[in-house]
């Protein structure tokens, strides 16, 4: 709700940016209030208040969970990385880069239908281990590959 | 300019690949511009996958994704013709949304 | 700005070539995989859609678009024409790239001045320049076509030569040439190796994937912008916007990467 509440109060002042946004038809009031950010989850500066934030307590390591990213990163801003999880009943994936000054950079609930399955581009600040939960059953289950950043030359 | 989005959706057997491209600039609120001063954060903090108007994947992420978003998803039990919509909400609340038929 | 943030990476870089010094083959395979990957899952689409906005948009004193543009396959013809240049142009009798024949468009279909239309070539961070937009567009209206610029014309020639000319020809404070850097194998800067673009095999991957999307700063760069920063590596003058100099370098390059399949527009680390 934090990203409506923004707005609201933006927009609060004024003219009403939700109000516009709403008349326009671009905001749809269903979507607006469909959308929460995790502020704790996404404001934490270490991996443990990361985890702690999204309720990962407990996790354990799974050989289910396949991370592919390049080992080697030539650009630390935009490093692809691939994840796919299939440890059965898999309801959520989550990245966090353990080295970033915030370390979760995404979390993705997977609905009926959709596949444990996700690719994205993430920003990298210096080498570090990418690290994966995925939620299933209540349970999470975790995987870490690391990425080492350099960064290339003229680029031709 | 309208800032450009695109969703591509192909069928593979009945497995859908979702491919998202957004324009925006996931400012981390560390960058300087060329007159020395911080830009100030901006960066799509939800964005949200639908077929046929029910959502499938739901997703929260922070400034650490790259600028102009690309991201790829899987739907199963999907069929030619089934329509997909993609939509994002950032910081600030501009929002932004596209949709595609499968195909 | 890319320099604050090279200088603000430089420590990282130094730890991480003293890790890869001793993995010469892996760390070769690990960057292909990784110039792979951003390929794979490259934003550079959208500069196209962007492009082909700004080619339909009414500008200009005369409110046209550039939809009449002629870029050597007719009026309007925009599939398959960027694989096709340079070429000779017979209304302006002169060899054109693509951005000249742009700038040609921009002037004297939207009756803009040359000034205003050059204000800004090369875009930034925040804001990419009509011609990078327009470069996109065009460029990925000819995937998959063969690169073929015109050989046949005297003026085609004489830019071929010309060009050869300039690419070996060693001037400025460091007394560098395009060769210097591009003219013997297995040179490099940091982890990127530098292609020979004397030889078809080194050319043929830099004329199929240009203009590109560079991600170290998020933009999307066109051959002439290439050109000119390489003229800035080498500390010589800075070459003029879609001069004759320019064109002719262009020119050589791609004639001898020729015969090779568009894929472009190109991602780029």
């Amino acid at each position: 709700m934090d990203a409506l509440r923004r707005t609201v109060l933006r927009g609060a002042g004024a003219s009403g940016a939700l109000a516009v946004a709403l008349a326009a038809g671009l905001l749809k009031p269903q979507q607006a209030r469909a959308a929460g950010w995790n502020k704790d989850a996404f404001g934490a500066k270490t991996p443990a208040d990361a985890l702690k934030g999204i309720g990962a307590a407990n996790t354990s390591e799974s050989k289910d969970i396949l991370i592919d990213a390049p080992q080697i990163a030539e650009n630390g801003g935009v490093v692809p990385i691939e994840i796919t999880s299939t440890v059965p009943g898999t309801r959520s994936i989550a990245v966090l880069i353990e080295k970033n000054p915030f370390p979760l950079a995404g979390k993705f609930d997977f609905k009926e239908g959709a596949v444990p399955f996700v690719k994205l581009n993430v920003k990298i600040g210096e080498s570090s281990n990418v690290r994966v939960v995925a939620e299933a059953g209540g349970k999470f289950y975790v995987a870490v590959k690391e990425v080492k950043v350099t960064i290339g030359g003229c680029g031709g | 300019m309208a800032d450009p989005m695109k969703v591509r959706a192909t069928l593979k057997g009945d497995i859908a690949d979702i491919r998202v491209l957004m324009n925006h600039p996931m400012e981390t609120g560390q960058r300087k511009d060329g007159g020395g001063k911080i830009v100030p954060m901006h960066f799509i903090q939800n964005l949200e996958v639908k077929v046929n108007g029910k959502a499938v994947v739901e997703g929260q992420i922070s400034q650490a994704v790259s600028r102009n978003p690309v991201f790829s998803f899987r739907v199963k039990g999907v069929k030619a013709g089934d329509k997909v919509e993609v939509s994002w909400l950032d910081n600030k609340g501009d929002t932004n949304k596209t949709e595609t038929a499968l195909a | 700005m890319f320099r604050s943030r090279t200088s603000a990476l430089a420590p990282a870089l130094a730890l991480a070539l003293a890790a890869l010094s001793v993995q010469g083959q892996d760390t070769k395979k690990e960057i292909e995989k990784y110039q792979k990957m951003i390929a794979d899952s490259s934003p550079v689409e959208l500069y196209e859609l962007q492009g082909e906005a700004l080619w339909k948009k009414k500008q200009g004193p005369k409110g046209a678009s550039l939809e009449a543009c002629d870029l050597g396959r007719g009026p309007g013809v925009v599939k398959g024409a960027y694989a096709r240049l340079p070429r000779y142009f017979p209304d302006t009798d002169r060899v054109m790239d693509l951005e000249a024949r742009l700038l040609h468009c921009m002037t004297s279909l939207q009756g803009r001045t040359r000034e205003e239309a050059t204000k800004r070539v090369f875009g930034d961070d925040d804001n990419p320049s009509e011609m990078e937009y327009l470069s996109a567009y065009v460029a990925g209206e000819s995937r998959g076509v063969a690169v073929s610029p015109g050989t046949r014309h005297p003026k085609e020639k004489a830019s071929y030569e010309l060009g050869r000319t300039l690419f070996f020809y060693r001037a400025g404070a460091w007394d560098f040439s395009c060769a210097s850097c591009h003219g013997e194998e297995g040179k490099r800067i940091r982890m990127q190796e530098l292609p020979v673009l004397s030889t078809p095999a080194g050319a043929r991957a830099v004329v199929a994937t240009w203009p590109a999307y560079r991600v170290s700063n998020s933009q999307f760069k066109t051959m002439q912008w290439r050109i000119n920063d390489c003229y800035r590596q080498m500390r010589m003058p800075e070459p003029n916007f879609v001069s004759d100099a320019t064109i002719a370098v262009n020119m050589f390059l791609v004639a001898t990467g020729k015969g090779e399949p568009y894929r472009g527009p190109g991602t780029k680390r």
